[in-house]
């Protein structure tokens, strides 16, 4: 997945094999948490300490950042702790999804 | 068991530390994952809330076998409206909490859907009071 959203990832290493069937984009967290996000992927712009928190209430495994956004030490500190993958991307959301939509992830509706 | 947290006004760095603290106890507890699920994201929503919209306070949590019962009491301008507060999409967020990533209007309905039991005690110029229950045996 990160190859496909020419991405690095960051973060917890051990969801290489987690199965994920969504994606969901959203720069609002109570987007998230409205959610069932299990088997999901977020693709966010919104990059602070706020996305991992979020990402640990919707236990979330695997988080897009989009348009060239940086994880900071203590995003990809925290993110270690919960389990989650981050992957940095330098694409814009649209384009992520789109390519995440062509390889066959679903929408929620 | 009881816990107290403190919040801080404005403080998006430790925002959420109380429900992340919250959700660590319930798993050493063995409660049942998706009852976690529903509790954390509740306080949470009101956790953020606090430190978004109001001016601090503090979280009380009661756990036992049955149920967790989570108060969030914040010193603040109040709630005016209720019922346009609890309206999915409302939302009156600022611009620096917009910035964090807050301001969908989807907190106090996610809130509702997550607990079995919700009170809101408010007092405009006085401060919000959020009591929320969840079952962890159904
Ligand atoms: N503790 C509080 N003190 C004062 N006003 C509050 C409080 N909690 C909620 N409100 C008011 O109710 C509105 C709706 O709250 P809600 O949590 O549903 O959405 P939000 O916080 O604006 O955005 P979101 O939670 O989706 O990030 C808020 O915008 C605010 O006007
Ligand atoms: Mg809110």
């Amino acid at each position: 997945m990160a190859a496909l959203v020419g991405g690095k990832v960051r973060g917890s290493l051990e969801n290489m094999d987690y199965e994920i069937t969504k994606a969901f984009a959203s720069d609002l967290m109570s987007d998230v948490l409205r959610e069932d996000m299990d088997d999901t992927v977020l693709i966010t712009g919104l990059c602070n300490i706020q996305t991992i928190r979020t990402a640990d209430m919707a236990e979330l495994r695997i988080a897009i950042l989009s348009r060239g956004k940086v994880a900071d030490d203590e995003m990809v500190e925290m993110a270690e702790d919960n389990g989650l993958t981050i992957i940095e991307s330098p694409f814009t959301t649209f384009r992520i999804s789109g390519l995440l939509y062509d390889a066959g992830l679903q929408p929620f509706y | 068991m009881h816990y107290t947290f403190k919040i801080e006004q404005g403080n998006f760095t430790d925002a959420g530390q109380a429900s992340s603290s919250v959700k660590r106890t319930m798993k050493q507890l063995g409660v049942r994952p998706e009852n976690i699920k529903r509790t954390v994201v509740a306080l949470f929503e009101a956790e953020i809330n606090a430190v978004a919209h109001a001016y601090g306070g503090q979280i009380d949590v009661d756990i036992d076998g049955e149920k967790i019962v989570m108060v969030v009491a914040d010193k603040g301008p109040g709630i005016p409206n209720i019922d346009l507060a609890m309206q999915e999409g409302y939302s009156t967020a600022s611009p620096q909490v917009r910035e964090m990533g807050y301001g969908a209007g989807m907190g106090l309905p996610n809130i509702k859907k997550n607990t079995d039991d919700l009170k809101i005690d408010t007092t405009v110029g006085v401060g919000t009071t959020v009591t929320m229950t969840v079952y962890l045996n159904n």
